[in-house]
Parts: structure tokens; C-alpha cells; sequence
């Protein structure tokens, strides 16, 4: 049995079913993110685990013990919110300190852990001020300080970087990775980003109308997707329709293309997927594949360019790195692009 | 043409309002034959009635403000946080005694609260004194209720009960040390408002026939020249520096200095 137990959580408000028979073993210290778009069930998951929401049907337990008659207050679970939550008639280190006090923590201690937390989190000197004194980075450190400061034997972080800009998000999120790595401490990790997640997590759960599409680590979602939805939800993916010509060579043919995967494939017609750093322009060793097409976009992203190709009916996208030598092709230009077909990744439903 | 339209409607409204205060404070200065003196001032304060009704009614007015808080604020609390459709209702139960005269609640709770009831308050001076506060409880409940909700407003309540709960905190300590303080600026002008009514009320106390500073205003009125315009203008001050005390807080409240 995993540390953080969910059996075929499911939970209904009337007759939405918003989460569907949830199934997830986390392991101590283990950090584990729910990815998904709005209104796929993560945050109600993850105030199910906290005793927000109560459970339609199915078991949560923690260390082998049944948290369903367990209020929030009992569960000994600490939570960020997307919106900090810091108390604002409270100092940072009165904010910091109010789990502890609540708990009936001697004095000292409670001075010995504010301090520990402040430094953790590199924010000693500011334990008097108030909330609307800091900025919103400070304020959701503060607010993780405040969570972990009464050792919670589980960490829940709903969205915590979504209100913040997109440089403090990159460093803020290396800094919570580190602490809870430091710690020690079970995580879930809600968030909308797949950036976020794929950099953060030991696992991700991808949510999809309430069912855990694909459980695994950031590498196998990225590289395997399982479903149509995780391949086009986690990075950006070309979907290619196939028709199988030989199951057990995986040769198949794409518009006018023939190319040979190298494993078998079930028979008749496949989904198959293609990321865009799989296409070269131009021919490149061991891309034996090679089609041509012609540019009907180019998006400039900094150190990479995006471009995306005909060929067929089929639109493909495929990046190439910027270089001040060297000029991306223009809308309408003709391209030989290469691939190799064994890195086409099949597509379930 | 505007800006000269808008100084006389300025000026006209500031002499509404401000003309009678003058005269009644002029009236009241005037006991004294040929000068202005404080002699009717002196009189009120020297009159021990004077001293023994305000101090009941200051006495009443903060605990009603007492009972008004621990009613008010864990109910329009509980509203917001779990019964949100029900905010019409109870808003609408809220503005009632601004509609209904304190003349009908008093003889409701007469009729209700006999010496021949099944709860015999006006029976006993604790009683009638218990019965009282209700009432002006009551009479000032459309502002308390208002300044509070008002309050709640302006503080994401759902979540900072969900973050003090997970913090491990039980219902009375988040309404003690979070949404207490948190709103603790509307509470105050609530109970100043409060305070000011209690302080000038005479229907309740005149026929619950309790010693408060509002008959006893009314008493004076009946009797004398000018030691009510004394009492009259020392009530303006009352209400003034409750007003004053509302802008204070408000400004000194460490917390809500910068915008949330």
C-alpha cells in the first residue's frame, strides 16, 4: 500500500460526475502533479485529499489510516492556494507561526520553527511585515513556509504559481522543488501547465473530464502518450491518420508517404504522432524519412523557431534553433523535411 | 453657470443643516440675561439624573454593541461561507426594524413577555434591562448587519477559512483571531452607529420604563428652556465623536493601510 492512498474516488454535485473512479498510489516523498485543463477534477481531487470536498464515493487514506471522517483541521495536511491565503491582519511570522500555535506549541519552539521556515525560504529579515507589504512572490513563499512549518504529512499546492509573472514562476517553482526535496515531504501538485509539471514532478497524473488519462513520469507523458488527449494536451504534437500496410513490420503509409516503424501495429487504420523536435529540415543522419512540403507559418520564439509544413492534408509542425547565420524559410517556400519513422508514436483513443 | 448653481445648492444645503445647529447652540448659551454663558451646561451636568441616565444608557449601549457583535458577525460569517442563496433572505429579515416603528416591537415584547407570560421578563429589572437590550439590538441591526457584511466583503472569506482549517484551526478560533480582526474596522463603525442610537432612543426605554438618557432628554425637554438645547447639543457631540472615532480607526488600522 502507497503512503497516500486514492481508491475509485468519485465525486458528484447533482448528476455532473466531476471526478470518475480516480485510482492513485503515492509514495512517501514523492512528488506527484495533477495536470489538466480547467474543469478536469484536479482541484476537486486535491480538496477531496484535503477535506474540503466530501467524497461521493471511494477511500482517501494516509498512511494506511481512513481520512472520510477526518475535518481538514484533523488531517494534519498542509496547503498553498493559488491566492497565498496569508492571514492579512497577521506578520509573516505571525502567519507562519499560526499552525503551531493552534497546535498549543510551546514558545520556543514555535520561535525555533518561524525562524528555521523564515530561512528556508530565504526570508529572515521580513518576519515583520505584513502580507500587503510583500510581493507576490515573497507572499507565496510565505505561504509555503506556513504550510510546511507544522510538519503536515502531506503537501498539497493548488495552482500556487499562477498568479505570479512568468520569471519568478521559473524560479519559484526550482525553489519549491528544492525544499520539498529537502524536506522529504509527500507532494500533489495541482496545475494547469504542463511546463510546471513536466519540470517539477517524480510523476504526473493527466486529468481529462474527471479520469486519470495516463499516470507515469514526466519523460514517459511526454515521449508515450497513451491517449489522442494526453498526446495534444502535454507539448505541441502533430496527429497523423495512417493506414497500416504491414502490422508486423509497422509499415504504414501517410498521404503519399510509406514509412517502416520497426514494431508491430495493430492492423487496419492508426492514429500516429509526431513532436516537433522529431523533424529536421532538411535531410539529417539517421532520418531516413523524408517528405516534402511547403511553409504556411513561422512563429519566432527566441532560441527556437516554430514552422509549420503541408505536406499532404496533413499541416506539421517542427522547430529549427535560431541562429543570427542562418534565415528561416518564408511562408510559401518549398522544404524537405526528415524523420525517423521509428520516433512516430502511436495513438490510442 | 454650473459652478455657480452648484455653490448655491452647496450653500443652501450647508444652511439647512447648519442654521438650526447654530441657533440651538446659541439658545443654549443664552441662559444667562445679556451674555453667553455655559450656565445651562453646568446645570445638566450638576443634575445627578443626568449622570445616572447616560451612564445607563452607555452602559446599555455597549452591551448591546457586545450582544450585536456575537450575533452579527458569526451569523453574516456563516452566510457568506455556507448559505450565500440565503443573503437576500436574511438581508431582507436584517432591514426589518427600519420598516417596523420600535413602537411595535416594545408592545410585542410587553405582550410576549408579561408578568403573566410563560417568560415573565418584565418582571424583573434584570429582565426589563435584558428585554431592552434586545431591543435596540434589534433597532440597530440593519447597520450592524450592513457595516459587517460590508466588512466581509472586502476579505476572501472562503479561503482564509480553508487555509486556517488546514492550519488546524476549529470554528471559534477562526472567527476569534482571523475574521474577528479582519473586519474589526466595520465592526467598530457598526457599533458606534450602534452606540449612537442607543445613547438617543426613547420609545423602548420610555415604555419598558427603564432610566435611560433618551426619556430622560424628553423629560427635560417637556420641562425646561434651555438645558435641553444643552443636552441636545451635547448629544450632536456624542454622535460626532462616535463619527470622528469610525474615520480614526479606520485610519490607525495597521492592516488595512495599503489596498488588500
Amino acid at each position: 500500500m502507497a503512503f497516500l492512498d486514492i481508491e475509485h474516488l468519485e465525486k458528484s454535485y447533482g448528476t455532473t460526475k466531476v471526478v470518475k473512479d480516480f485510482n492513485l498510489g503515492v509514495e512517501k516523498g514523492e512528488f506527484v502533479s495533477f495536470l489538466g485543463p480547467s474543469g478536469c477534477g484536479k482541484t476537486t481531487t486535491l480538496r477531496m485529499v484535503a477535506g474540503f470536498e466530501t467524497p461521493s464515493q471511494g477511500s482517501i487514506r494516509i498512511d494506511g489510516r481512513d481520512m472520510a471522517r477526518l475535518r481538514p483541521n484533523q488531517r494534519n495536511i498542509g496547503m498553498v492556494f493559488q491566492s497565498y491565503a496569508l492571514f492579512p491582519n497577521l506578520t509573516v511570522a505571525q502567519n507562519v507561526a499560526f499552525g503551531l500555535k493552534v497546535a498549543g506549541k510551546k514558545r520556543e519552539l514555535i520561535e525555533e520553527r518561524v525562524a528555521e521556515m523564515l530561512d528556508t525560504i530565504g526570508l529572515s529579515d521580513l518576519g515583520a511585515r505584513y502580507p500587503f507589504q510583500l510581493s507576490g512572490g515573497q507572499q507565496q513563499r510565505v505561504a509555503l513556509a506556513r504550510a510546511l512549518a507544522v510538519r503536515p504529512q502531506v503537501l498539497l499546492l493548488d495552482e500556487p504559481l499562477s498568479a505570479l509573472d512568468a520569471k519568478i514562476r521559473v524560479s519559484l517553482r526550482g525553489e519549491i522543488r528544492a525544499i520539498q526535496k529537502k524536506l522529504g515531504i509527500t507532494t500533489i501538485y495541482v496545475t494547469h501547465d504542463q511546463e510546471e509539471a513536466l519540470s517539477m514532478s517524480d510523476r504526473i497524473v493527466v486529468m481529462h473530464q474527471g479520469i486519470a488519462d495516463q499516470v507515469g513520469t514526466p519523460f514517459e507523458i511526454y515521449n508515450r502518450p497513451t491517449t489522442r488527449f494526453v498526446a495534444n494536451f502535454v507539448g505541441t504534437l502533430t496527429l497523423l491518420e495512417a493506414e497500416v500496410l504491414d502490422p508486423a513490420l509497422g509499415k504504414v503509409r501517410i498521404g503519399d508517404t510509406e514509412a517502416v516503424l520497426g514494431r508491430a501495429l495493430p492492423a487496419g487504420k492508426v492514429t500516429l504522432a509526431v513532436r516537433p523536435e522529431m523533424i529536421s529540415l532538411g535531410s539529417a543522419p539517421g532520418r531516413e524519412t523524408e517528405v516534402t512540403g511547403r511553409i504556411v507559418d513561422v512563429d519566432f520564439l527566441g532560441s527556437v523557431i516554430r514552422l509549420r509544413a503541408k505536406i499532404g492534408d496533413a499541416v506539421v509542425a517542427f522547430d529549427t534553433f535560431n541562429s543570427s547565420h542562418s534565415v528561416p524559410p518564408k511562408v510559401g517556400a518549398s522544404v524537405t523535411l526528415s524523420l525517423a519513422a521509428s520516433d512516430l508514436l502511436l495513438i490510442g483513443e | 453657470m454650473k459652478r455657480l448653481v452648484s455653490w448655491a445648492v452647496l450653500v443652501a444645503g450647508m444652511g439647512y443643516f447648519i442654521l438650526p445647529l447654530v441657533g440651538l447652540t446659541e439658545f443654549s448659551l443664552s441662559m444667562r440675561r445679556g451674555e453667553y454663558s455655559f450656565d445651562a451646561y453646568a446645570a445638566v451636568l450638576a443634575d445627578p439624573t443626568f449622570r445616572q441616565t447616560f451612564s445607563y444608557s452607555v452602559i446599555m449601549a455597549l452591551l448591546t454593541i457586545a450582544f450585536g457583535v456575537l450575533l452579527v458577525v458569526p451569523t453574516a460569517y456563516w452566510v457568506r461561507l455556507k448559505l450565500p442563496r440565503l443573503r437576500p433572505y436574511v438581508e431582507f429579515v436584517t432591514l426589518l426594524p427600519l420598516v417596523i416603528p420600535a413602537i411595535v416591537i416594545v408592545f410585542g415584547y410587553i405582550r410576549m413577555f408579561n408578568t403573566s407570560s410563560w417568560l415573565p421578563l418584565t418582571g424583573s429589572t434584570t429582565g426589563t434591562n435584558l428585554l431592552l437590550m434586545f431591543g435596540y439590538a434589534t433597532l440597530s441591526l440593519p447597520y450592524m448587519y450592513r457595516a459587517v457584511d460590508t466588512g466581509l466583503r472586502t476579505i476572501d472569506v472562503a479561503t482564509l477559512t480553508e487555509a486556517a482549517q488546514i492550519l488546524g484551526a476549529g470554528w471559534v478560533t477562526i472567527l476569534a483571531r482571523l475574521i474577528l480582526p479582519n473586519v474589526l474596522v466595520a465592526v467598530l463603525s457598526g457599533a458606534f452607529v450602534t452606540f449612537a442610537i442607543v445613547i438617543g432612543e426613547f420609545t423602548l426605554a420610555a415604555l419598558l420604563n427603564r432610566p435611560a438618557f433618551g426619556p430622560y432628554l424628553q423629560l427635560m425637554g417637556a420641562n425646561r428652556a434651555y438645558e435641553p438645547m444643552a443636552l441636545a447639543v451635547i448629544a450632536f457631540a456624542i454622535t460626532w465623536a462616535c463619527m470622528g472615532l469610525i474615520q480614526l480607526v479606520t485610519r490607525f488600522s495597521k492592516h488595512t493601510k495599503a489596498a488588500r
